[in-house]
């Protein structure tokens, strides 16, 4: 059983290697962003997936935390990306 | 096992693919996305390495704050007129050298460590009940090295007056400017009202829970120091002026209480920095709690750098 | 009932692994930057879903089920946002390069 859950674990790091090959080359600053998305939702899957197999204490906490940053550094990539929109153009 | 190593060698290799990514990418924006991808990266690889406090720190400060504070610092220096010259073949030799060589002897001190390897971690263990904590990492930061810990502190605070200093003095006093766009995204203003709350709420018990699992002051203050910096991207707060009385006593709270408990030691145990016998985990949970609000105040204030406006507006 | 218990997990975590692998694809294979967000958001959060879902059996006590419940929860929120937010800059689009 815990062995299906670390292959499972694996599985989903390989295809999170594989998606962030993808968007990091993506051709705009966009696709880039979604790197950050794509880490904390496949790093909290293999994390939750790694602490119901083996038995170290306190990774459900690190998955809630990255939940966390992860969502707080994926907005704030948004939200502060070199955007440039007529509006803004008076601001600081 | 055949499927540790296999998983292992998975995320070492994903790991040093980004890295290189991250060192050839031609601009600050891409870097800085590879960056915060190779941090939350290795937040992974330190659950795999048995630290789930460092996971914690590694995901919360290389993931978020550092990223942040990168990404904010590169749209400001975009703003700026170029420089003269790009830095030329010869300095990024001689980066690429010096890089190099302390990672080779960072490589060769672990490669070459006794087997098996000498640590303090037993005795670390043996002398936890003494402390009342259960989690040796606070332990050895609150209690052990509690001196090493207040220092930090110190620094952290030298850190935002290093940032302040670089503004003008006619702006000595004012506020740094806003983080967010001025007319935000709804589904930004949606998030910060309803995650900033939950947010903090776990932020205090990453920090509660600290004591007997992982977690701990600095990775709940720097999760209650996420969720202040979402409520301000999404303008629903602004940020407060340098001058503002609160700002600073929050900043130097947590390094203020730990001395004085630290001065106090000689009164109410056996020395300086000693904690009495006993009574050792709410001093140890005291000097936490304020430490947690200096950590939460001080990182948004190192993002949100220097002060651009007159102290009046 | 713990051999049910067990196969519900694996069936549920299996499907959840599945949804990773169709959202790495569609990442890969879509032809644009919309397409691509809407595999990221949608179809890895599913997987999300269904490996939480998946160990939810297995978790050592109702409170730690409904930890990861939460958990799931949080990361609906902050994606769903992250996806409105991208969707939006594309769609005006502004990115500059």
């Amino acid at each position: 059983m815990n062995d299906v859950l670390l292959a499972a674990a694996g599985i989903i790091l390989f295809t999170v290697g594989a998606g962030l090959a993808r968007v990091l080359y993506g051709p705009s600053e966009v696709d880039r962003m979604m790197a950050v998305q794509l880490l904390g939702t496949g790093g909290i899957a293999a994390l939750l997936l790694a602490a119901s197999a083996t038995d170290v204490a306190g990774v459900e906490n690190v998955a809630l935390g990255l939940a966390l940053l992860s969502s707080f550094a994926s907005v704030a990539f948004v939200s502060a990306s070199p955007v440039r929109r007529a509006s803004d153009s008076g601001e600081n | 096992m055949i499927l540790f190593n296999a998983l292992d060698l998975g995320l070492a290799a994903i790991v040093l693919g980004v890295a290189a990514w991250t060192i050839a990418a031609r601009r600050v924006f891409k870097a800085v996305v590879g960056y915060v991808a190779y941090g939350l990266l290795l937040a992974i690889v330190w659950v795999r390495l048995y630290a789930p406090d460092v996971a914690l720190t590694e995901a919360a400060i290389g993931g978020g704050v550092t990223g942040v504070l990168l990404v904010s610092a590169s749209t400001r220096l975009q703003r700026l007129p170029a420089p003269d010259a790009p830095p030329g073949a010869a300095l990024k030799i001689a980066a690429a050298l010096l890089s190099a060589l302390v990672a080779g002897v960072l490589a060769a001190a672990v490669l070459y460590l006794p087997d098996p390897a000498r640590s303090l971690a037993p005795e670390a263990d043996a002398h936890l009940a003494a402390t009342g904590l259960g989690n040796a990492v606070t332990a050895v930061l609150i209690a052990y090295r509690s001196f090493d810990t207040m220092l930090e502190k110190v620094v952290l605070v030298l850190a935002v007056a290093g940032v302040w200093s670089v503004a003008p003095d006619r702006f000595w006093g004012g506020a740094p400017a806003p983080l967010g766009r001025a007319a935000p995204d709804a589904a930004l203003v949606f998030l910060a009202r309803v995650l900033a709350p939950i947010g903090a709420v776990i932020g205090v018990q990453m920090f509660w829970v600290g004591a007997d699992e992982p977690g701990g002051a600095f990775q709940g203050g720097a999760i209650l120091a996420a969720m202040w910096m979402i409520v301000m991207m999404a303008r629903q707060t602004e940020p407060p002026r340098i001058s503002s009385g609160w700002l600073r006593l929050g900043l130097i709270a947590g390094p203020a209480v730990f001395l004085l408990a630290g001065l106090a030691g000689p009164i109410m145990a056996s020395s300086f920095f000693a904690f009495p016998e006993g009574f050792a985990k709410p001093v140890i949970l005291f000097i936490e709690a304020f430490m947690v609000l200096s950590i939460a105040i001080t990182l948004p204030l190192l993002v949100l750098g220097p002060p651009n406006r007159e102290a009046g507006r | 009932m713990n051999a049910l218990l067990d196969l519900f997990t694996v069936l549920a975590v299996g499907a959840g692994v599945f949804f990773f692998l169709a959202g790495s694809v569609a990442l890969l294979r879509f032809p644009d930057s919309l397409s691509r967000l809407h595999a990221l958001t949608k179809a890895d959060n599913l997987g999300l879903g269904l490996v939480v879902l998946g160990l939810i059996p297995r978790a050592a006590s109702p409170l730690a089920a409904l930890k990861l419940i939460v958990l799931w929860a949080l990361v609906q929120l902050g994606s769903a946002t992250v996806a409105q937010m991208i969707g939006g800059a594309l769609r005006r689009r502004e990115a500059i390069e």
